[in-house]
């Protein structure tokens, strides 16, 4: 338990001395919620959608948690490089302890990170239905934080440098994006596009935390919990197998 | 003299290519062991396969007992290490890097506190605790990473190459506290370095280890003598040849290039 805590506390005294990355991190949320916010308002609402504001905040916030995440996961290539990664790998504590300890930090940095997000987009003109479903909403910040740091820790067990980089950003985290639904409504798709979505995780995500802010949602409330939560727990798994497999 | 460390027919292969050729050896307890070779002889290989982080592709590691693939926790909780390579967090300060340390090495939080503050006193780095460790110089972080290494009271101490990139005064500082560490606690230090005249004056049994075999093994006098040369240095290079190595670059080397290029 307590080399769970330790590395859990790493995780996140390296997020809150950090500052110039979490201000780094907050512009492009930010950027998005006023560029796409305010640029698309005018025709989304002439298209009878209504507010895109709120249509788009939840989108966004999962936005900034999967980002976060995934790349709290993918530190442990940095830690690699400077070396701290062989400090935890000869300690005599089970390795799946050190993945849990780093997993659970990275996922709540992340959730810090999507309640940020909130509370900006609340000042940008994000007005929710309700907010009397605040706590689950929570859950959901918190399932999609946890899904997407496993999924950054399994790559990065597999990963020897940064060279990879570039390709998991431009293959794998911007299709995650684009293609969850965070920006359009998933009504009325192409036959291809509704199953590339649904296949997404993130998808869930944002349609759960859509439920809970604004009412509407593509997916019952049910589906989203279960498929976010088995879809974490495969993560967890295959991420701490391959933690695991780690030689250094 | 009981044996601390035994390895018998130890090998590596990474594909083709055998890092490690079935090597055998003893180190007995509490003695300085030096292991020295050109680069790229296998030496950081074989200390990662001794510390667990590489699995052997053949061969047998006794260490104070314990099978290295058997029980790798009972091995891991013997030895303290100091890499090549820095393996401090730099964004936490001195003191927390030794915490993270204590605690997962389950040092009760009593215990932890009092060898902390000892050895942060000792390797003269009490007075900066709490700063971060990227403010730090070379000296200091290894002189950090030698305390880490301590903090758990290990039976072994691995050393690869600790004073790499030190100046004369902070390399003497460090020998002698680990010589005086060796003589009072009994600690069995196994190191590895390229400077032979700190070799020859800290080890009590040194293994030369060349393409993967060891070549020779004995005192530091004992192998002058054999080689007829004066001093280890000599020996070395009677051992060895004398070409220039080159090393395979991996990423590792890559890395260590850019750690000197930034720690200067």
């Amino acid at each position: 338990m307590s080399t769970i805590y330790i590395l859990w506390l790493r995780q996140l005294k390296r997020y809150f001395r950090s500052r110039s990355r979490i201000i780094g991190s907050l512009g492009q949320p930010l950027l998005f919620l006023v560029a796409l916010g305010f640029g698309f308002g005018p025709i989304y609402a002439k298209a009878g959608g209504g507010n895109y504001l709120n249509f788009l905040a939840p989108g966004i916030i999962a936005m900034s948690i999967l980002f976060t995440a995934l790349f709290s996961g993918i530190e442990i290539i940095w830690d690699r490089q400077f070396g701290f990664l062989k400090e935890t790998l000869v300690a005599p504590v089970p390795r799946i302890q050190i993945m849990l300890g780093r997993t659970l930090g990275g996922a709540t940095v992340a959730t810090f990170q999507g309640i940020i997000v909130f509370l900006i987009s609340l000042i940008a003109g994000f007005r929710p239905t309700t907010l009397t479903l605040l706590p689950l909403a929570l859950v959901f910040v918190f399932l999609i934080a946890l899904l997407f740091t496993a999924l950054g820790t399994a790559i990065a067990s597999m990963l020897q440098d940064m060279q990879g980089f570039q390709l998991i950003m431009n293959f794998l985290v911007m299709p995650i994006f684009f293609l969850s639904g965070a920006l359009f409504p998933l009504n009325g798709l192409s036959k291809i596009l509704t199953v590339v979505v649904k296949a997404n995780p993130l998808a869930y995500g944002v349609d759960g935390l859509r439920y809970c802010f604004d009412g509407i949602h593509s997916f019952p409330l049910a589906t989203d919990l279960l498929v976010l939560s088995l879809v974490t727990l495969a993560l967890m798994f295959i991420g701490s197998y391959l933690f695991s497999k780690i030689e250094a | 003299m009981e044996n601390i460390i035994e390895v018998k027919n130890l090998t590596k292969k990474y594909g083709e290519f055998t890092a490690v050729d079935s090597i055998s050896f003893v180190v007995s307890k509490g003695i300085v062991f030096a292991f020295l070779g050109p680069n790229g002889a296998g030496k950081t290989t074989t200390i990662r396969m001794l510390t667990t982080l590489l699995d052997p592709t053949e061969g047998k590691i006794s260490l104070a007992g314990y099978d290295s693939v058997k029980d790798e926790d009972g091995v891991r909780r013997s030895f303290g290490i100091v890499f090549q390579d820095p393996s401090l967090d730099e964004e936490l300060t001195a003191l927390e890097n030794m915490e993270l340390h204590g605690v997962l090495y389950s040092v009760p939080k009593k215990v932890r506190k009092k060898r902390i503050e000892e050895l942060l006193n000792i390797v003269e780095l009490w007075d900066r605790r709490n700063e971060p460790t990227k403010n730090f110089s070379g000296g200091m972080k290894r002189r950090l990473e030698i305390a880490r290494g301590l903090l758990h009271h290990p039976k072994i101490l691995f050393l690869d190459e600790p004073t790499l990139g030190l100046d004369p005064q902070t390399r003497n500082h460090i020998w002698s506290y680990i010589k005086n560490l060796n003589k009072r606690e009994g600690i069995t230090v196994f190191f590895t370095t390229h400077y032979m005249d700190e070799a020859e004056r800290v080890a009590d049994e040194v293994n030369v280890i060349d393409h993967g075999k060891i070549v020779a093994a004995g005192s530091p006098a004992e192998l002058k003598k054999k080689t007829e040369t004066n001093s280890l240095e000599e020996a070395f290079l009677a051992l060895t040849g004398r070409d220039i190595r080159e090393e395979a670059q991996s990423t590792q080397a890559d890395m260590r290039m850019h750690r000197k290029m930034w720690r200067h």
